[in-house]
């Protein structure tokens, strides 16, 4: 652009030194995301809708909360597994997110959908799963569309407060929800032996799904407080003096 | 020097010297009485006796606050302070261990784990009447020799060039260390372990394999031992020398690395076990690292360093 052939060649505001820090995804990158990031918000809006004219249809429990997972399944399948690109986004550098702990992230999301929900009816027909719909989508859909707007160069106040303060509320209610699936899962996995390999066999290994997933719930134990300590020390960051700052926004 | 005039009086003057805290900024203490014969060490020694919790060897003194460590060694006159600013800034490092000792407790798990379940105890395999393949024993033998070489070797060949570690480094090393052994000591002594395909066609040869990569590594620990003279820290290129499994020298800076991670290969082909696999990649990742380190300090030292040389991958990295 004409622009940068200035910026270039020395022009008004100088030529850019090698210490500044990374500028930013360029216009395609840009154009990429700011699509990511509509089709993503716009479909965890569709798994709200799903889920809440599921509920408004069976009001009653169990079908209240025990349908929910048949309604909302192929929306949330969609729509969870491609925030797998988040991890390409972040390794490709056009967005300034760690790339271990963003696969960690969605990671275990798509494992929750992929490895507990999706093999077995009795985690899908659990109370778990509401509530794991219930604070993801809401997660995601400020999540996404605060993302969205920040591509544009507007940072809604709002949406920001929004998102480092729902998540006090949210976050132990996602995490007791998948904590429940997982457990519901546990008894079937060690019936049925998905993804699970006995000895003997040439590899001289065994692997029991139903004790990995033991052991992915004892290991919410020293993560979640980590994580979630992480978002308290992120809110106080962002939000916590910035109120004078909002204004100007 | 009483009596004399000296011209010079940088030598016969005294100093102060504040110490600072490297965090803090804030003054710890103020050290009189430092003449530009002191050393570092005498400097640690001298604040260790007002603060008896910062023992010399957790002590890291620097120009600044994120600065290099300076080294014992360096005398105040060297380090050219400014008689308007003489502070210096003190990090803790932590409570130290010894490297012998951290190396001596990591070493001897392994054995025992090892051991443990070679004995096949019923509390962890059940009663089982299942016979040992002799590849099982063999494995014993080989694990055993490895973990006790490399205990007699902390005791008798290495030189350090550090005295000690972090506390917190033992905890991070042995969990490595003996959960790997567990794990893999766990599958290889199972009742229900199967010999790798093809039998001894594969068992002896890497056998060969694993015994030649040891005998490699201790010739190369053994080079390094005699590189260095009894009691100093310095530091030379090493060669080839006599003995041919030192050759490697000439294709990789840490030779000893690259015969390890062969030894680990050759057990994992002879067991045919997945943990003995994971296991070998990531020892070889962790030396990669360790491997690069020392080499980029190499060359950084020795400006003659031969440019063939790789970390350790002969001809690849």
């Amino acid at each position: 652009s004409l622009k940068r052939n200035i910026m270039a060649a020395g022009g008004k505001d100088g030529p850019k030194s090698p210490s500044r820090p990374r500028a930013g995804p360029g216009p395609l990158a840009r154009s990429w995301l700011v699509l990511y990031n509509i089709v993503l918000t716009a479909g965890w809006i569709a798994v709200t809708y799903v889920s809440l004219l599921h509920v408004m249809n069976n009001s009653t429990p169990p079908t209240v909360y025990s349908g929910i997972y048949d309604s909302a399944e192929v929306v949330l399948k969609v729509f969870q597994s491609l925030a797998v690109l988040e991890i390409v986004h972040a390794a490709l550098g056009i967005v300034p997110s760690n790339v271990l702990l963003t696969s960690f992230q969605v990671f275990s999301r798509v494992f929750l959908v992929w490895g507990v929900l999706h093999p077995f009816k009795e985690a899908q027909t659990n109370l778990g799963v509401s509530l794991c719909l219930g604070a993801w989508s809401i997660t995601e859909i400020i999540r996404y569309s605060f993302y969205t707007f920040a591509l544009l160069n507007m940072k809604p106040y709002v949406l920001q407060w929004c998102r480092y303060t729902f998540f006090i509320v949210l976050y132990p209610i996602g995490v007791t929800g998948e904590l429940l699936a997982i457990y519901c899962a546990l008894a079937p996995a060690a019936e049925q032996k998905p993804f699970t390999l006995e000895l003997p066999n040439p590899y001289n290994y065994s692997f029991y799904y139903h004790y990995f997933l033991v052991v992915i719930m004892l290991s919410y134990i020293p993560i979640f407080p980590q994580l979630f300590f992480h978002m308290v020390h992120q809110r106080r960051k962002i939000i916590g003096g910035g109120a004078k700052q909002a204004k100007k926004d | 020097v009483q009596g004399c005039q000296s011209d010079d009086h940088r030598i016969t003057s005294r100093m102060e010297i504040e110490i600072l805290h490297a965090r803090t900024g804030k003054q710890l203490i103020c050290l009189d009485h430092v003449d530009n014969y002191s050393t570092v060490l005498d400097l640690k020694k001298w604040i260790h006796k007002e603060f008896p919790k910062y023992h010399p060897v957790r002590q890291s003194l620097r120009l600044e606050p994120k600065g290099r460590s300076l080294s014992d060694e360096e005398t105040v006159h060297s380090l050219e302070l400014k008689p308007s600013g003489r502070k210096l800034y003190l990090r803790d490092l932590g409570p130290q261990i010894g490297w012998r000792t951290v190396f001596l407790v990591e070493y001897s798990g392994p054995i025992a784990a090892y051991m443990l379940f070679y004995l096949r105890p019923a509390f962890i395999y059940g009663v089982t009447k299942a016979k040992m393949e002799p590849v099982v024993h063999i494995a014993c033998a080989c694990w055993m020799f490895h973990y006790v070489k490399r205990l007699l070797e902390t005791l008798f060949v290495h030189r350090f060039s550090h005295g000690t570690m972090p506390i917190r480094n033992l905890f991070k090393n042995c969990s490595y260390y003996w959960g790997f052994a567990a794990f893999v000591a766990y599958y290889i002594n199972h009742p229900l372990y199967t010999r790798p395909m093809y039998d001894h066609l594969l068992e002896y040869p890497a056998l060969a394999g694993f015994v030649i990569n040891e005998l490699g590594n201790l010739s190369i620990h053994l080079a390094l031992m005699d590189l260095r003279p009894p009691g100093t820290k310095k530091r030379s290129i090493p060669y080839p020398t006599g003995n041919p499994f030192t050759a490697l020298f000439s294709l990789v800076s840490c030779p000893n690395y690259t015969y390890e991670v062969g030894s680990w290969i050759c057990f994992t082909i002879m067991t045919q076990c997945f943990p003995a696999l994971l296991f070998t990649v990531a020892g070889f990742y962790q030396m990669a690292v360790w491997a690069a380190g020392k080499h980029r300090n190499y060359l950084r030292e020795f400006s003659n360093y031969p440019k063939s040389r790789k970390p350790i991958v002969p001809f690849l990295f």
